[in-house]
């Protein structure tokens, strides 16, 4: 009897409840194509990707102008345009998560796709892919600004970063851009995040440098917990023996891993408003 | 069709929501009405998965919405018109959510037609928008996915009168047609000239649900008199119910003329007495409002302290 009953509600209230069949769930490739279309459809979106193209071209003209002869080469050029790079590419990284929550757009996002964890893991896919292209056109920028640059001064054009060096420098600012991911999904709030930012990357390691100073057993582990140590050997290629590359894994794990799955487990249970 | 079960939803001490239960029925409007910060926007937001419930349960065509496969297609959600990326065009906004359910671009143009934005409107950005064109982008976005239910919070907000027609006669067709419409307000006029079935909510807690009819009709006579405890009890002692509600007026479930001659041999002067016809709802609905603004419940103390 009571079987019968459990049998036939479902089937009943299914005939009433729904009229059409369901459509087909939401290929990840289409979140991945919104997620996308969604970093360079704004203005502020749309100028931040400008901007790369535009700073790494200022820097290479400031180098082609200021530096002396013998520094035209392309370690220069490289510099130069990896400055404005490691503050822009966190900042593209930043407000990709938390303009969903400071310009409300979630609402929406996340009751078309209700699964928070797709659309961050969307995110988080389409803010490398942005981070590898930029690298591409900075890295590209610099080597025309070499050869133009080395043409019109009239000295050799010097090629002076190793193969080797190119993917640390690429996954230094990847790095950099992972943590302002993790700190758009922790603190879920435009300027909280661009602050938080300035603080890690400014703030804090000047203060754990003078800690080592002072102390001496800290000297010896500023290494394993000073994400910025270990993004500035990465950005000089001189992450090279295993030791380093453990210290780059204990700085990434303390910064990134750890703070961005707990940040994901809170955003998918927090209430959107 | 939707299904609320037993839903509760707290903040700290505060219990926002209430063992809230109520079905929206397809082909029906439902019309979710109660004061400002009733529990109706919290409630929605529990039922399309952007709050998690601390009890109880939300179904949505059967499924718990985070369980649908392609939400848009099927249920078209306002909750704030105001909830977007300031820098996106209205037509920007519609591509997106047409991009996410898979739809063709042609449809992004058909809606902004539907919902009577020019194209001009369109191509610029919600930064710019009244609060009307944000509300018609709004429902463009939760039409855009032709779906089967329409869950809509406070959709008549800032729209001119010709924009609450139009939303009307939208909202009647897409019920006539089947579909499934829940759209709240706390005005009760609103929900009158709309709603088939209607749910009142007051802090928290579900007071009256049935079809308009229902609720509007059977609330008996209406009198009113300066003191309004005085003439309940009197018409008590004469043998009819009768409740005392708010500034003087008293539901009575008697004729007209019984309870002016129970009012007349108690010796209290009526100020009013018709057949109640919907002022039950008002009523209840004014006394709800009553306990959620200082104002008017300082007002009330006040008449009764004079009184």
């Amino acid at each position: 009897m009571t079987a019968t009953t459990l049998d036939a509600v479902p089937v009943a209230a299914d005939r009433v409840e729904r009229t059409r069949p369901a459509p087909a769930p939401i290929p990840y490739r289409r979140v991945l194509n919104v997620e996308l279309r969604k970093m360079f459809d704004t203005r502020s979106g749309l100028w931040l990707m400008v901007s790369i193209g535009v700073l790494s071209i200022i820097a290479t003209a400031a180098v082609i102008t200021f530096a002396p002869d013998s520094e035209i080469t392309y370690e220069s050029f490289a510099t130069a345009i990896g400055m404005p790079m490691s503050i822009v590419l966190p900042m593209i990284a930043i407000l990709g998560v938390t303009s969903e929550w400071s310009q409300r757009s979630g609402l929406t996002t996340f009751t078309l796709v209700p699964s928070r964890g797709r659309v961050i893991r969307a995110k988080a896919t389409v803010t490398f892919l942005v981070g590898l292209v930029s690298m591409g056109v900075a890295f590209a920028v610099g080597a025309v600004g070499n050869l133009v640059g080395s043409a019109i001064v009239g000295v050799d054009t010097v090629w002076n970063i190793s193969a080797s060096t190119v993917p640390q420098i690429i996954l230094g600012n990847l790095v950099g851009m992972a943590i302002g991911f993790t700190l758009g999904v922790v603190l879920r709030n435009s300027p909280a995040a661009i602050v938080g930012y300035f603080v890690v990357s400014l703030v804090m390691p000047g203060i754990l440098v003078l800690l080592a100073e002072v102390r001496d057993w800290f000297a010896d582990l500023q290494p394993w917990i000073d994400w910025n140590y270990t993004q500035v050997n990465l950005f000089e290629g001189a992450t090279n023996t295993a030791k380093e590359w453990a210290m780059l894994g204990s700085t990434t794990a303390i910064w990134i891993l750890v703070p961005l799955m707990v940040g994901v487990l809170f955003l998918r249970r927090s209430e959107v408003k | 069709m939707i299904t609320v079960e037993s839903l509760t939803k707290s903040y700290g001490g505060f219990t926002a929501v209430d063992d809230v239960s109520f079905t929206a029925q397809p082909g029906r409007v439902t019309g979710f009405l109660g004061p400002n910060g009733a529990g109706k926007s919290t409630t929605m937001r529990v039922m399309v998965g952007l709050t998690a419930p601390g009890g109880g349960e939300v179904r949505v065509l059967g499924r718990r919405f985070k369980d649908l496969p392609d939400p848009g297609r099927e249920v078209g959600v306002l909750l704030d018109a105001s909830a977007q990326h300031a820098g996106r065009t209205g037509r920007e906004i519609l591509t997106i959510a047409a991009l996410t359910m898979g739809l063709p671009r042609t449809r992004v143009d058909e809606m902004i037609e539907r919902v009577s934005l020019t194209p001009d409107e369109a191509s610029r950005r919600v930064r710019n928008y009244s609060l009307g064109m944000r509300q018609r982008l709004g429902i463009g976005t939760a039409l855009l996915g032709n779906p089967e239910v329409l869950i809509l919070d406070e959709p008549a907000n800032g729209l001119d009168p010709a924009g609450i027609r139009w939303m009307r006669d939208l909202l009647r067709g897409f019920a006539d047609d089947g579909g499934t419409v829940l759209l709240s307000s706390h005005l009760l006029h609103e929900i009158e000239v709309i709603a088939d079935d209607i749910v009142v909510i007051g802090n928290g807690r579900i007071v009256a649900q049935g079809t308009k009819d229902e609720l509007l009709a059977g609330a008996g006579t209406l009198a009113r008199a300066s003191d309004g405890p005085a003439l309940a009890a009197a018409l008590e002692a004469a043998g009819i119910t009768a409740r005392p509600t708010s500034a003087g007026a008293v539901l009575a479930e008697a004729d007209l003329a019984t309870i002016g001659r129970a009012a007349f041999a108690a010796g209290i002067p009526l100020t009013e007495l018709r057949a109640a016809e919907g002022a039950g709802l008002e009523e209840m609905f004014l006394s709800l409002t009553a306990d959620s603004q200082r104002e008017t419940s300082a007002s009330t103390d006040h008449e009764g302290a004079a009184a």
